[in-house]
């Protein structure tokens, strides 16, 4: 009892600090540059090779996987009390498998055509490392506002790695973006779509790129 | 903080019940939507086949439009109509699975045609839809292929897959690859020999019985073509009872 009392002290004096303290700031914009869940992490490369040949599809599949994160962050963050520990990858990975569910449900009923092209991929976010590396690593041990902010950067900063990724498979590789034609729109009605751009290797050389850029920005090295 | 089993087995019991109970309650709810978008997306794949649907945003549409034009029949491998399963329940076109039927030996499959009609008003059919099954390079494809009322000549197809490569055998769904069979014939005299692709792309000299390639994709043209040469096959006798015209499962 005397452990539970402290606790519920220690979140009152913290439930003072501003909505958006330098802190919390940091947890959202962290994932999104210095601390990439995709080019400083490398999880999540699966589904970043795989779902990036358009942007559209991409789109709703960014949005599946931020639902997933912070949803996910925030029902364990608010159990985490309760949650035995020596089970608890299992309820990780059961709650994660459930809002998964939940999503490709939804999609189907009211997104029937990109729920035929995510298909199996929606299926695979339990088995994206970001999301349990986040339940794991941040959601077990802090408060549920600050583990909405967690998984809102790190699933942002997924979204727009994949996103940027999508962006130049789908330009060089079906000449359009969004489904929009763009060098027909500009009037180069010859311009050469690029195969390899559509085929996962294509993935794999602009998603290089990416984090060659951003490394020797943000001076990451491996250690 | 170590746990007793007793309360590590009661989370285990408590939780599973709310997420399931959770996961039942979406499906449930959402079964109604569900249904609706596979209908939708088999009738836009039928009409797809003979029409130009692109025009019409409004799911609402698709559904009466295809209900104006669209009469459908189910038939077996000897072209004689099948109204009832074997507990008796009426069969609908379009709720046969081609995918479970596909299952079968091809002698027990069900075989939906749709017939398509310009004037709702009229009895002419101006369309005959074939929906297919078969096997691409990676996994399943299916296809609605339209013939002519000549029951000859190839009005429109519509093919879609599960994962063929995307730019290369995933091409089968695009508008460029599916009007190259437009206006192709299926019978030479009296003689059924498909329509088949070519190995290659951009070769000359095609008869109506060929198809220019598709560049990368040869096996899921292959796959294509058994398809086509299959299911072609598995619907001549009602092609020909219906050519002969005593086919009254053609008329009514």
């Amino acid at each position: 009892m005397s452990t539970e009392t402290a606790e519920v002290k220690e979140e009152v004096k913290k439930s003072s600090e501003a909505l958006f303290s330098k802190r919390r700031k940091r947890i959202v914009s962290d994932p999104l540059n210095e601390d990439n869940p995709i080019t400083v992490q490398v999880l999540g490369i699966c589904s970043a090779l795989a779902i990036t040949i358009k942007m559209e599809p991409t789109l709703v599949m960014s949005i599946a996987v931020i639902a997933v994160i912070v949803f996910s962050n925030l029902i364990i963050s608010l159990i985490r009390g309760l949650i035995p520990g020596r089970v608890r990858i299992i309820v990780q990975l059961a709650i994660i498998a459930t809002l998964v569910t939940l999503v490709s449900e939804v999609l189907k009923a009211y997104y029937f055509d990109m729920y035929k092209v995510l298909g199996a991929f929606v299926g695979l976010i339990i088995t994206n490392c970001i999301v349990m590396g986040r339940l794991e690593a941040f959601a077990m041990a802090n408060k549920p506002y600050d583990s909405i902010l967690d998984g809102l950067g790190s699933g942002f900063g997924y979204a727009w790695i994949i996103l940027v990724v999508a962006f130049f498979r789908e330009l060089f590789g079906s000449g359009s973006i969004m489904n929009f034609k763009v060098f027909e729109a500009i009037g180069w009605e010859s311009f050469p779509t690029n195969g390899l751009m559509v085929d996962s290797i294509g993935a794999f050389m602009v998603l290089g790129i990416l984090i060659w850029v951003q490394r020797s920005r943000t001076g990451y090295v491996e250690h | 903080m170590q746990r007793s089993n007793t309360y590590i087995i009661l989370f285990s019991v408590a939780l599973t019940i709310v997420l399931g109970g959770l996961l039942s309650l979406a499906s449930v709810g959402l079964k109604p939507a569900q249904q609706k978008q596979v209908e939708l997306d088999t009738k836009k794949k039928i009409l797809g086949a003979v029409m130009d649907i692109s025009g019409y945003e409004d799911p609402n549409k698709i559904l009466s439009l295809y209900d104006e034009r669209v009469e459908s029949v189910v038939v077996d491998i000897n072209g004689d109509e099948v109204t009832t399963d074997e507990k008796g329940n009426p069969v609908v076109a379009e709720k046969v699975n081609i995918q479970k039927n596909y299952r079968f030996d091809a002698s027990e499959r069900l075989y939906p045609v749709f017939k398509f009609k310009n004037d709702p008003s009229s009895d002419q059919i101006d369309a005959y839809i074939f929906p297919m099954f078969g096997a691409g390079l990676w996994d399943w494809i299916s296809g609605y292929v339209a013939l002519e009322n000549d029951l000859n000549t190839v009005k429109g197809v519509a093919f879609d897959h599960k994962q063929e490569t995307p730019g290369l055998g995933a091409r089968i769904t695009s508008e460029e690859v599916k009007s190259r069979f437009v206006g192709k014939e299926i019978y030479e005299g009296s003689e059924l020999v498909s329509v088949s692709m070519v190995k290659g792309e951009g070769n000359s000299g095609l008869t109506d019985h060929q198809v220019d390639g598709m560049s990368g994709a040869t096996l899921t043209g292959k796959g294509l073509n058994d398809m086509l040469e299959n299911y072609l096959g598995y619907y001549q006798s009602y092609i020909n009872k219906v050519k002969s015209g005593n086919g009254k499962v053609a008329l009514n």
